[in-house]
């Protein structure tokens, strides 16, 4: 319907197009220029943000990079000594470490457990409502906060989960003063957010469209080969979505770990990213560099690597997609 | 009899599921219910190695100590004043931008379309010091600017979600109202926007939400207490005092609660807002 509508306009902008030509190019040109105008007008407020806050600041932390600078004074070019100095810093190789295991252990985690709650969410039973509000609330809750009650969750002699596993005669690590404990108890908070990943693929499921698991049934598929020939490739598409964003987001990972290492207090005076540094991840180190230690240029080139590994870790993601993502029909119909 | 055994293979099924569903949602629900339960405990209390869910001794007075140790009030004030500039100027700006890209045919279409999807995959990292640096040029470090401007130009996602949603709204709309000499802003406002209702009040609650938990924002610009957002405040007092942890959850639940009552009254734009976005 729409589709004709379309190709009907467009018939009518060709022939009144071709008959302007016959008389003259300029009222069509005309009209052309004021169309791009008022989509210029409509947009600008858009274009100068990005101008002003995106583009501009970008350009300006590359420079920076490259000077020493510290807020006060003007900066002073340098050259590469930023750079040399974070690849001769253990600690920049540290926070990457750090990084890489949420990113690498994190964001699969957190995709599965989304995954599998939104499958669970999808069936149909009676006071779902209830269950998907109660696995959906958690991830609204301000990230300070959440921080805070896991904080308290995770204390090793009062907290939930270790009262919870010695019940059960389990042994009850000190978590987040235990450098062997503190990334997977972050972990075990994530998946506590992971509300707006499962929503989002409950939304996708919802959208597979009925006949094809009928379909399978009458094949003959069990639930297995269901899910692999009917769910995953259905939300395919989503699903790079979703790793690109959660890869992303891992990569900045900051705030709790700010929160839960105590930072800008003087209770940890001295080690900023928690017991042996073991929460010590990239954002957060940066942060430290630029505003703690006042190392601006050193903490723009940190910004700028991270920019770098974004961009190809989004590249590969996106190049190497079309190896484990189908797209169905009719996907892009814009 | 063959009725039977899928009857009862669906029973058992349904039983599982559903034990599933409770044992998942008592974890989820559990860390609320020792929030609660610690906020209304004495400090003793908290770090008894009895523990109970229902407190010996109620405690109210978590609540109203964290009125007057965390000054709550104005954290508040602050954050409702940031949080509510920013919905009012992503409302503002948005549903413009989206106009642009999704009914106005210039040249600029799609390319700034490319643009704002490429943008969503800058680190915040990036661009923060030299913003620092353009706020402290302008002399606005220590006020609240900094974290309201911004969300006058539009945010790539929000826009994002727009565009999708004014794509749904027919061509056709437009066109007779352009016929008849309508200008386009005429046509934007009052054809386009009480048309995209549902949609504007997704990007409220979600502008919403990101401000009222954001932190790393205030944590850069607001040096002075008395600027502080309820994020900053209390990770601020939780440096500083972290065994009082009745008065800390119950500051958590009071920061905690508006967003969950906004859940609440907005569940449908939630779900409306990610099944329009598609993400398709």
């Amino acid at each position: 319907m729409n589709n004709t509508e379309s190709k009907l306009s467009k018939n009518i902008n060709q022939v009144s197009s071709k008959k302007t030509k016959i008389k003259k190019t300029s009222p069509y040109k005309k009209k052309v220029a004021k169309t791009n105008l008022t989509g210029f007008l409509f947009a600008s407020p858009w274009i100068i943000g990005f101008l002003l806050f995106s583009l501009y600041p970008i350009i300006k932390s590359l420079y920076y990079s490259f000077t020493d600078f510290n807020v006060f004074m003007p900066p002073k070019w340098v050259g590469l000594a930023n750079y040399k100095e974070l690849f001769s810093d253990d600690l920049f190789y540290k926070s990457l470490k750090n990084t890489l295991f949420m990113t690498l252990i994190g964001t699969p985690i957190n995709l599965i457990v989304g995954l599998i709650n939104a499958m669970l969410l999808n069936v149909k039973v009676k006071g779902m409502p209830i269950f998907r509000t109660l696995f959906f609330i958690p991830s609204i809750v301000p990230v300070v906060a959440s921080s805070m009650l896991w904080t308290w969750l995770f204390n090793p002699s009062c907290g939930l989960i270790n009262k919870a596993l010695g019940k059960i005669g389990l042994y009850q690590p000190n978590w987040l003063a235990d450098p062997r404990y503190t990334k997977p108890a972050l972990i075990i908070m994530g998946i506590w957010g992971t509300g707006s990943i499962m929503i989002i693929f409950l939304a996708a499921l919802q959208d597979i469209p009925a006949q094809l698991y009928e379909a399978a049934d009458i094949d003959g598929a069990g639930p297995w080969d269901k899910f692999i020939h009917v769910t995953l490739p259905g939300l395919a598409p989503i699903m790079l979505y979703q790793i690109i964003l959660s890869v992303i987001n891992n990569f900045q990972y900051f705030t709790q770990a700010y929160v839960m290492t105590g930072a800008g207090s003087g209770q940890y005076s001295g080690v900023i990213g928690g017991p042996e540094n073991s929460m010590l991840f990239y954002a957060l180190y940066l942060y430290h560099n630029g505003f703690n230690y006042l190392k601006m240029g050193k903490a723009s080139a940190m910004a700028w690597i991270l920019f770098i590994i974004v961009a190809i870790v989004t590249w590969i993601l996106i190049k190497t997609s079309h190896l484990w993502v189908s797209y169905g029909e009719g996907d892009d119909n814009n | 009899m063959n009725q039977k055994k899928s009857d009862s293979k669906k029973v058992t099924k349904k039983v599982f599921i559903y034990i599933l569903l409770i044992s998942f949602g008592l974890m989820f629900l559990m860390p609320f219910v020792f929030l609660i339960s610690t906020s209304l405990k004495s400090d003793i209390e908290a770090f008894s190695p009895n523990f109970t869910i229902i407190p010996k001794e109620i405690k109210w007075d978590n609540y109203a100590k964290a009125f007057k140790e965390i000054p709550y009030l104005t954290y508040t004030k602050n954050t409702l004043i940031i949080t509510m500039s920013c919905v009012a100027g992503e409302l503002i700006s948005c549903p413009l931008v989206a106009y642009a890209l999704s009914k106005v045919n210039w040249i600029g279409k799609k390319p700034i379309f490319a643009l704002l999807l490429a943008t969503m995959l800058i680190p915040y990292q990036v661009t923060m010091i030299p913003l620092y640096m353009i706020w402290n040029k302008l002399g606005l470090l220590g006020t609240k600017w900094p974290l309201i401007i911004p969300s006058f130009f539009g945010g790539a996602y929000y826009i994002i979600i727009l565009t999708q949603f004014f794509k749904t709204i027919p061509n056709s709309l437009l066109e007779a109202a352009r016929i008849d000499g309508a200008s386009e802003f005429k046509i934007y406002r009052s054809i386009m926007l009480p048309l995209s209702k549902p949609a504007l009040a997704t990007i409220g609650i979600f502008t919403f939400l990101a401000n009222w938990s954001d932190f790393l924002g205030p944590l850069l610009y607001l040096s002075d207490q008395s600027q502080w957002t309820l994020s900053l405040g209390l990770q601020q007092f939780m440096s500083a005092h972290s065994v009082k942890w009745g008065l800390l959850m119950a500051a958590s639940a009071m920061f905690t609660i508006p967003t969950v009552i906004i859940f609440f009254f907005a569940q449908r734009y939630f779900i409306e807002g990610i099944v329009t976005t598609g993400l398709k």
